[in-house]
């Protein structure tokens, strides 16, 4: 079997393929020698490594999907995803839970995009050296602060200060909104930044000779080129905040009803899922149900990656 | 140089390999099932799982027994009543507690109910409303949502909020079932995941209304009398006050050794006197019926 490509072929590796016999890499190098089998060995070792991470998600996938696709068997296809009646067990209507996860994480990105965005661009091009950085550690920090620190956060600040400003119960779509925006505004920053950040010198420099004002060249020739980075940071923000769960649960209000105001309590897919797992027998169409809501979360963020890796390769094309 | 390079290499990548295969291959049991029926001569470990309403009591009872019996270990966790009553069905638990009868799914396991405690539900309202009593026509109104301000049960005028568990929760099916006659809740109510955090979110909601266990009482919220009558434990025993459900203790086939032992040291006079009464709940001897 000749390979006219040698061993870094990058990408034509999906069988193990130790280096030919005859390989010019081997001059010299004894057939049956430890160098031999240590490169053997290792590639054998990598491969293993990422079959078996890839083995494991898709795993989970099948698993969530089989149990959820399970529903289907006691309760219709139209009644599971088209009803807006959540109340098992004779009515399955995810529909109510979609919408609310959709609309706290459309409020989240509403607050975060345009504060996030700004930031990035004060830090890309506008913040003296000192500023960035000390400003972009501090930012980084944020995203590793638990979200049950959040979840608690929101409870005893911002649900009575929405208490007191609305008169409703406190709890419900607007807070959710608010903490899901803090917990992505770094995603977005530092992301966004980054894309700033590679769009080439020339461009900026051309902008500037021509005569534009700082603004004009940020917002004529930056932003422009780099839209591809800003729009994955924006999709990846958005699939974080419609995966996240302790933060929303507990200042959501979890109630099954889709919310008429920014005070009034919502569910969301993640909510509900903490919320009754421990508690359905198992077995039940209850059960398979929110095996269901778990597989409707996954294709959400699975999309929200391919399109992430779709808009992003269409790099600084002018 | 190269030779020494690739057998530090090879070495690590052998190690490697010899640790992922010897931590895949793990599955030591945790559990040693209780052997003889009457006496328990070796170290036994018994797990109890389920319901959190009972776990402060099988909490106690488990410091008490170990303190008595140096050979059994028992552990206790959460979970919840369903969790509680999947793990007993399936063997991983010797004991599942649990706030509900058995499912129908698990009919057929052959689970023996052992009825270790009455726990009562009280009403609670944020201190700011001004009613006392509750009739069960009034409470059946409020909860499916059709009466939505306070003035409409001789309150001052003041909306009413609603905070309770999730539908899938045990200590609503009990209120459910008693209270509401098997009536729908208002979906618009908020829920929380823990009695606690109901508890959390009436005393810091005016106008709000919810249900806890008797023993999550505490200072902070009211207790509303139900058709007049108070909670109190003479009240649930003389059955005054229907608002309660039976803490079950399942285990697979009838208890023996030390699970048998433990269930027994729960029911006894001695426990159910002491612990069960200051936790909250009801012993079980004490029921009229």
């Amino acid at each position: 079997m000749q390979l006219s490509s040698g061993p870094w072929d990058g990408g034509l590796a999906c069988r193990p393929q130790p280096v030919l016999v005859a390989h010019p890499i081997w001059q010299g190098v004894p057939r049956l020698s430890l160098t031999r089998i240590t490169d053997r060995l290792m590639f054998v070792l990598l491969w293993t490594s990422a079959v078996l991470v890839a083995v494991v998600i898709a795993a989970i996938i099948l698993f969530v999907g089989k149990e959820g696709v399970t529903t289907f068997r006691t309760a219709s296809l139209a009644s599971v995803l088209l009803s807006p009646r959540w109340a098992p067990p004779q009515s399955f209507g995810i529909l109510i839970f979609f919408l609310g996860s959709l609309a706290v994480t459309v409020l989240a990105m509403v607050i975060a995009v345009p504060v996030g965005l700004a930031g990035s661009i004060f830090l890309a091009k506008l913040a003296p050296e000192w500023m960035r950085v000390l400003m972009r550690p501090a930012i980084n920090l944020f995203v590793g602060i638990p979200s049950v620190v959040y979840g608690y956060v929101g409870m005893t600040v911002l649900v009575p200060l929405a208490r007191q400003v609305s008169g409703s119960v406190g709890f419900g779509l607007g807070v959710a909104g608010i903490i899901l925006a803090v917990m992505v505004l770094p995603t977005i920053t530092t992301v966004s930044e980054d894309a700033i950040r590679s769009v080439p010198t020339a461009l900026v420099e051309g902008s500037l000779a021509l005569g534009a004002t700082r603004w004009e060249t940020i917002s004529r020739v930056i932003l422009p080129a780099a839209r591809p980075g800003i729009l994955a940071s924006i999709i990846l923000a958005f699939a974080r905040a419609f995966g996240e769960t302790t933060a929303v649960q507990m200042v959501v209000g979890n109630a099954p009803i889709f919310p008429r105001n920014l005070f009034e309590p919502t569910s969301t897919l993640t909510s509900e899922i903490i919320q009754e797992m421990g508690q359905t027998a198992p077995g039940t169409t209850w059960y398979f149900s929110l095996f269901l809501m778990a597989f409707g979360l996954l294709l959400t963020s699975l999309v929200a990656i391919l399109v992430v890796r779709y808009v992003a390769r269409r790099g600084v094309a002018a | 140089m190269n030779s020494l390079k690739s057998r530090i290499i090879a070495g690590a990548a052998l190690t490697l390999a010899l640790t992922v295969a010897l931590t895949g291959c793990s599955g030591t049991k945790q559990q040693d099932q209780p052997s003889q029926p009457s006496q328990p001569a070796q170290k036994e470990t018994i797990t109890a799982v389920g319901s959190t309403a009972l776990l402060p009591l099988v909490q106690a009872a488990k410091e008490e027994f170990e303190k008595n019996n140096a050979n059994v270990t028992i552990n206790v966790s959460g979970g919840g009543s369903f969790t509680g009553l999947t793990q007993v069905a399936n063997g991983a638990a010797q004991i599942g507690n649990s706030d509900v009868d058995v499912t129908p799914e698990l009919k057929d396991k052959g689970l023996v109910d052992h009825k270790v405690a009455v726990a009562p539900f009280v009403i609670i309202v944020n201190p700011s409303v001004t009613v006392e009593s509750l009739t069960q026509d009034q409470l059946i109104g409020i909860f499916t949502g059709k009466i939505k301000d306070w003035k409409e049960v001789s309150g001052k005028a003041e909306k009413i909020t609603i905070i309770h568990r999730p539908a899938s929760s045990g200590s609503r099916a009990t209120i459910k079932a008693i209270v509401l006659k098997g009536q729908e809740f208002d979906p618009s109510a908020v829920t929380q995941d823990s009695t606690g955090k109901v508890f959390d979110g009436i005393k810091s909601t005016p106008g709000s209304i919810g249900y806890i266990d008797a023993a999550y009482l505490k200072d902070g919220v009211k207790a509303v009398a139900y058709n007049g009558v108070k909670y109190s434990a003479e009240a649930v025993t003389s059955g005054k006050y229907p608002v309660y459900a039976y803490e079950h203790m399942f285990t697979k086939g009838e208890a023996t050794g030390a699970t048998k032992a433990f269930i027994d040291y729960i029911l006894s006079a001695g426990f159910q006197n002491s612990y069960v009464e200051a936790k909250g709940f009801v012993p079980v001897s004490k029921m009229s019926k």
